[in-house]
């Protein structure tokens, strides 16, 4: 069964999610990387209220092409960017901007999982690479904040019709796709040993 | 005779199949994967099979960052030495047209600064790699390459005690420890040998060979198949979500080194091994082997 989430979440959706689960995303939602995150936590710290209310908002890892068509911008392409790269910045960016949903690919570590337990959140996995396919569920691109920061680094504001689909890969019980692949990975290591005869 | 336009044009072309395209024995692989895998692998291959059609079909990026870019340039002679010349500034200006024209993502920054330019232009951004060669013709080689899969790649410096073993031992944490990070399947490109620098490059240029293309020395294409089997004995899977089908194809590269030395070294490759290839003859034909015309 198709499950549409309709944006901002409330914790009880967000809870009621499992790893494993396929979701859709319908409203707004805002693209971060590394220095949108940096940013975004330093206004924080000197007092400064960011451009938007991140409070249940999902948060893509995402640096997309963007193309001008007269004053309005529209996405080309929008895959997912590495999530892993965001692991020291993203506890505290759950905590203190109350975001419900983090979308991205490859994962993310320990901390950021027991924040989202913490704080509710889920991590949401998008195909890596399949950006053509990514932008088909963004059906208005509503501006942009930081563009000083790079096209792939501002804050995108866009709207999702039908983003996805999405993977709970990573739920707000503690549990994580990655983490229970990376025990089998650990198991199956001597196999790969025996073949390679070291 | 070869006029500089038509080398520019060349390029933006090039850069424009390689971030819009895959090639045949990418393509074929993926699919052969998608054949074999069930679950959550299954679902992820289907949506990058579907999005190869659609970025093909819309001449479109298939993947949002398309890069930084790479060339392999060989120069022959073509009968117009200043040309030869001019070639840096003629890729640099491909560069600029293709990435307002295509559009490819602005992705090179200061390293310090994080300024971004805006146009994929910086001190030695792109990256040319000349050799001269005996031929009526310049081919050139794009390699756009994404920071994802790049990120993952890796060097060591080994005793020579340390051997085969050791650079099996290598290679396999290297994959381990990429994990989902690198958009996976990869495909891993192996360079054995040379110095430092000389093994990071031979294993950029595994990458260029079609990954159902084993290396020509027999000990080299023993190795490659060791590897590719035994990486895909670790269940990472398809976008590190668990599966058969860890990386596409492992390609290596050997180069001499010092008797004291062994360096190897990995380059990670997202399943979006994207790369175009032309030749650009004295008389002015274009010939593209990757994408035919």
């Amino acid at each position: 069964m198709e499950k549409i989430l309709n944006l901002p979440l409330d914790e009880k959706t967000v809870r009621e999610l499992k790893v494993g689960e396929t979701v859709y995303l319908n409203g707004i939602f805002f693209t971060a990387r590394d220095e949108a995150h940096m940013h975004a936590l330093e206004y924080a710290k000197e007092g400064k209220k960011i451009p938007y209310d991140f409070k249940g908002a999902a948060i893509y890892h995402c640096g997309p092409i963007m193309a001008k068509d007269g004053e309005k911008w529209r996405a080309v392409a929008a895959g997912p960017t590495t999530s892993t790269r965001m692991n020291s910045l993203e506890p505290e960016f759950i905590e203190k901007f109350k975001v419900s949903a983090i979308i991205g690919k490859g994962g993310m570590s320990k901390p950021t999982v027991d924040a989202m337990q913490k704080f509710g959140c889920v991590y949401l996995a998008i195909t890596g690479g399949a950006a053509v396919l990514a932008a088909k569920g963004i059906k208005e691109v509503l501006g942009v904040e930081w563009y000083e920061l790079g096209m792939p680094e501002a804050l995108w504001v866009l709207v999702g019709e039908k983003f996805g689909p999405l993977t709970v890969a990573i739920d707000a019980h503690g549990n994580s796709l990655y983490a229970d692949v990376e025990k089998e990975v650990e198991k199956n290591i001597p196999k790969a040993k025996e073949i390679l005869k070291i | 005779m070869i006029d500089e336009t038509l080398v520019k044009n060349t390029i933006i072309e090039l850069l424009k199949d390689s971030s819009t395209k895959l090639p045949l024995d990418v393509k074929n692989a993926l699919e052969k994967a998608y054949e074999i895998e069930e679950g959550p692998a299954k679902a992820q291959l289907e949506a990058i099979i579907k999005n190869i059609k659609m970025a093909e079909d819309s001449s479109t990026p298939l993947c949002q960052d398309t890069g930084v870019h790479i060339f392999f340039v060989k120069i022959g002679d073509v009968g117009n030495p200043k040309l030869e010349k001019r070639l840096p500034s003629i890729i640099i200006d491909g560069v600029r047209e293709a990435t307002k024209s295509v559009p490819l993502r602005p992705n090179a920054v200061h390293p310090l600064t994080r300024k971004n330019p805006g146009d994929n232009v910086g001190d030695y951004m792109p990256y040319v790699n000349y050799t001269p060669i005996d031929a009526d013709y310049i081919e050139i080689t794009a390699m756009p390459k994404g920071a994802g899969s790049e990120n993952m790649s890796r060097v060591a410096m080994l005793n020579p005690s340390d051997g085969l073993k050791g650079i099996k031992k290598f290679a396999l944490d290297t994959v381990v420890g990429a994990g989902s990070k690198p958009c996976p399947p990869t495909i891993i490109g192996l360079g054995i040998g040379g110095s430092a620098d000389i093994s990071i490059k031979l294993a950029k240029m595994a990458l260029l060979r079609p990954i159902d293309q084993r290396h020509t020395d027999p000990a080299v294409a023993t190795l490659e198949k060791e590897l590719f089997e035994a990486f895909n004995a670790l269940g990472i899977g398809v976008m590190g979500l668990g599966g058969k089908t860890t990386v596409l194809g492992v390609n290596a590269e050997l180069g001499y080194c010092h008797t004291a030395s062994l360096p190897v070294a990995i380059n990670v490759q997202c399943w979006a091994g994207r790369r175009a290839t032309a030749r650009i003859y004295r008389d002015g034909r274009v010939e593209h082997l990757t994408y035919k015309r």
